[in-house]
């Protein structure tokens, strides 16, 4: 006997809600077509203006008509919000057709139950049943929703914005209409002169940095930990506090602060320097001080986690290790060649390559710091320490050129994406995390 | 000889320690004297003041320009609320990502890696056209609702911490009679007190933190957050006002230092848990 769940998947395809009501599940049924009728009255007006609004990007400029005597301005198309718009009508519709296939596979398993002469579930059973089996789920609804609408969504927009020409100053709506473009923002940034000058200016220096910062703060790190662990050192504690606190301080305090202690004019280093008769240093204004400081204060800022980190691996390492090196009569260089070093990047490895993507990424040190500045001439829009990932800020607030901007973050994407896959890859925790327990 | 190396060598090694922690203590030292100091220049003759006032910390809560008592109070509601938010969202999530076993749990676990790749303000402009929707600009809503919305996203470490939590203990109670929720309170919720100080901790300061997102969101002053006041402060200033900002950064420093020093142990648990996960 397969009637039942038959007519009832039937029903619930014809009208999202129906099938339950036909397995008498009053309250499930009701609130199902709740659901359907609201997302309906919602969408069915709005859907086809969406399609139309992403496929075309919209057809009338804003222009001024002549109603009587004066002119009066009609409103036209704004290709932007149409973007958006269109994008969240979709997201929507997607949202329902998943609740639509859950009401069929529902409406499904309440006449199997029904067709094996079981009783259907109450509505509170529903309730318990659901807590119980889809606990997952109900636990992730909300997270996932906020991350649907404020993280992907306008993920897939800024996409969207780099296969079209949405850019200061011949393409900014309301004024002007915004086109697709396909791949040319894409060509424009390597094939066009003054535009691949700059991108490949910054995206070798954005590499030299993102090298350069880990590098410089893990092996500080390392060297500070080991200083503090070795044999005889006292006040061990007392030491790893103090070192703690360049991490403590809130970034955007310590950088500004940074800011102003190497200014330039007016800042106590260059005064200090004085003192020693030597001339101050142009640290935030020439391009290769610039470069010099940017990295200095990153280790300033970075040292102390690493320090954190390994000082916790550094206790992990099993003593009779050193015992037995001690017997062989390893020197204390051989012991930390053979045993610590091997020990400590072990255990790192990953977290030093999630630090390098995330370094060329780090928006604040640069942008707070110097501002991507000292300028250059040559460059469009960007500067000596400018980062792919600040000179895309740049070219978005300062200087509207949104699908350049789209296409640069992309390409973070790209580099950023190779590396934590290889991450991935090669870190077993991902593959056998349930091995732990 | 041997105690003569061992010596030379502790000397040196307590040298560079010494070197270090005043390298790393100076900045920290150097704003708070010079929010001590008369005059508003960054130049000071002395680095340590010839006579100590307090004028600048009234001057932030009595000045018409710099409204700093207000984006104090603000930063502070956004952050506590932003802080309880994003810390349930985040543990929940993460509960049931780390503990059950169902369909969609690998794309969940992979849509959050690969979201964690781009930069995060390429969604910027969207994000602003959205809240001009919804008619939230210029509102502390829209900078909770962001930051919380966003917040599952960083919850790795977390649930790499529920991993090493034996599940033998929630399958206890579950014989038991233990709901799924009140596993989770009962059970993981206690073990996890260092995951939770460390989640609720980051996103409490990552509040005072960011200036970009509420910069963008934030056009009244009255609205502003210290992020984006002190920011302007420092931008608008030429070497003038400079003791002010300083005394600016101490307020915002010192309790949020303060935490970080009481939690420390949490903090490194936190930390080192996530490294040995990966």
């Amino acid at each position: 006997m397969k009637q039942h769940r038959t007519i009832a998947v039937l029903l619930s395809i014809v009208l999202q809600g129906l099938g339950q009501i036909y397995n008498r599940q009053w309250l499930k049924g009701i609130l199902f077509m709740m659901i359907e009728v609201a997302g309906f009255i919602y969408i069915a007006p709005r859907l086809g203006g969406a399609i139309w609004g992403l496929v075309t990007l919209g057809e009338k400029t804003q222009k001024f008509v002549k109603v009587g005597k004066v002119a009066q301005m009609v409103k036209g198309d704004h290709s932007i919000f149409l973007i958006l718009d269109g994008l969240i009508i979709l997201f929507l519709v997607f949202v329902l057709l998943g609740v639509y296939v859950w009401n069929i596979g529902d409406a499904y398993q309440s006449g199997k139950l029904r067709d094996e002469k079981k009783p259907v579930r109450t509505f509170r059973q529903s309730y318990e049943h659901a807590t119980t089996f889809y606990f997952p789920y109900f636990m992730l609804a909300l997270p996932a929703l906020g991350v649907l609408f404020f993280t992907i969504m306008p993920i897939v927009f800024t996409v969207m914005l780099a296969f079209t020409n949405y850019s200061a100053p011949d393409h900014i709506p309301p004024a002007k209409l915004v086109d697709w473009v396909g791949f040319k923002t894409f060509a424009d940034l390597v094939k066009m002169k003054s535009w691949s000058h700059t991108f490949v200016g910054v995206l070798i220096w954005t590499i030299i940095w993102a090298v350069l910062a880990t590098v410089t703060t893990y092996f500080g790190g390392i060297l500070v930990a080991l200083l503090i662990e070795q044999k005889g050192i006292r006040f061990k504690k007392l030491w790893r506090t103090i070192f703690i606190i360049p991490y403590a301080i809130p970034q955007l305090i310590s950088l500004l602060v940074m800011k102003n202690l190497f200014n330039g004019q007016f800042g106590p280093i260059n005064q200090y320097l004085g003192y020693f008769g030597l001339g101050g240093l142009p640290w935030l204004t020439d391009p290769f001080w610039a470069k010099v400081t940017v990295i200095t204060v990153n280790m300033w800022i970075g040292i102390p986690v690493s320090m954190v980190l390994i000082l916790g691996i550094l206790t992990s390492i099993p003593r009779d290790l050193y015992e037995a090196a001690d017997v062989d009569g390893a020197s204390t260089l051989q012991k930390f060649r053979i045993i610590t070093m091997p020990f400590i990047l072990f255990s790192t490895m990953p977290i030093l390559i999630m630090q390098f993507a995330g370094n060329i990424n780090n928006f604040n040190v640069i942008f707070l710091l110097t501002g991507g500045n000292p300028a250059k001439g040559d460059y469009q829009f960007a500067g000596a320490t400018d980062l792919l990932i600040t000179w895309l800020y740049k070219l978005t607030l300062d200087n509207n050129k949104y699908n350049v901007a789209s296409a640069v973050g992309i390409i973070i994407f790209l580099i950023v994406a190779i590396f934590s896959i290889w991450n991935f890859r090669r870190s077993k925790s991902f593959k056998e995390e349930d091995m732990i327990q | 000889m041997r105690k003569w190396k061992n010596n030379a060598r502790l000397t040196l090694s307590y040298t560079l320690l010494l070197l270090i922690s005043v390298v790393a203590i100076y900045p920290a030292l150097w704003v708070v004297l010079s929010s001590l100091r008369p005059g508003g220049s960054l130049y000071s003759e002395h680095f340590w003041p010839r006579q100590f006032t307090l004028v600048h910390y009234a001057e932030l809560f009595t000045s018409k320009a710099y409204l700093y008592g207000t984006w104090y109070l603000n930063t502070l509601k956004i952050a506590v609320v932003t802080m309880i938010l994003s810390t349930i969202l985040v543990t929940l999530s993460m509960y049931a990502l780390s503990r059950f076993r169902f369909r969609g749990r690998k794309t969940a676990l992979t849509v959050m890696l690969v979201l964690g790749m781009f930069p995060s303000f390429m969604s910027l402009i969207a994000i602003y056209i959205i809240l001009l929707q919804l008619n939230l600009l210029d509102t502390h809503m829209a900078l909770i609702l962001v930051y919380s919305a966003g917040a599952a996203l960083g919850g790795f470490i977390v649930k790499g911490f529920f991993d090493t939590i034996p599940r033998s203990l929630d399958e206890a109670a579950r014989i038991d009679g233990a709901s799924h929720l009140q596993v989770f309170a009962k059970i993981m919720l206690p073990l996890s007190k260092p995951m939770l100080t460390y989640v609720a901790l980051t996103s409490f300061t990552g509040v005072w933190g960011d200036f970009i997102f509420a910069r963008l969101v934030l056009r009244t002053k009255e609205n502003w957050t210290v992020a984006v006041g002190m920011w302007d402060l420092v931008n608008s200033l030429q070497n003038s006002n400079f003791t002010m900002f300083a005394a600016g950064s101490v307020l915002i420093a010192i309790p949020i230092t303060l935490l970080f020093i009481f939690l420390q142990r949490f903090l490194v648990q936190g930390l080192t848990s996530g490294a040995s996960k990966g």
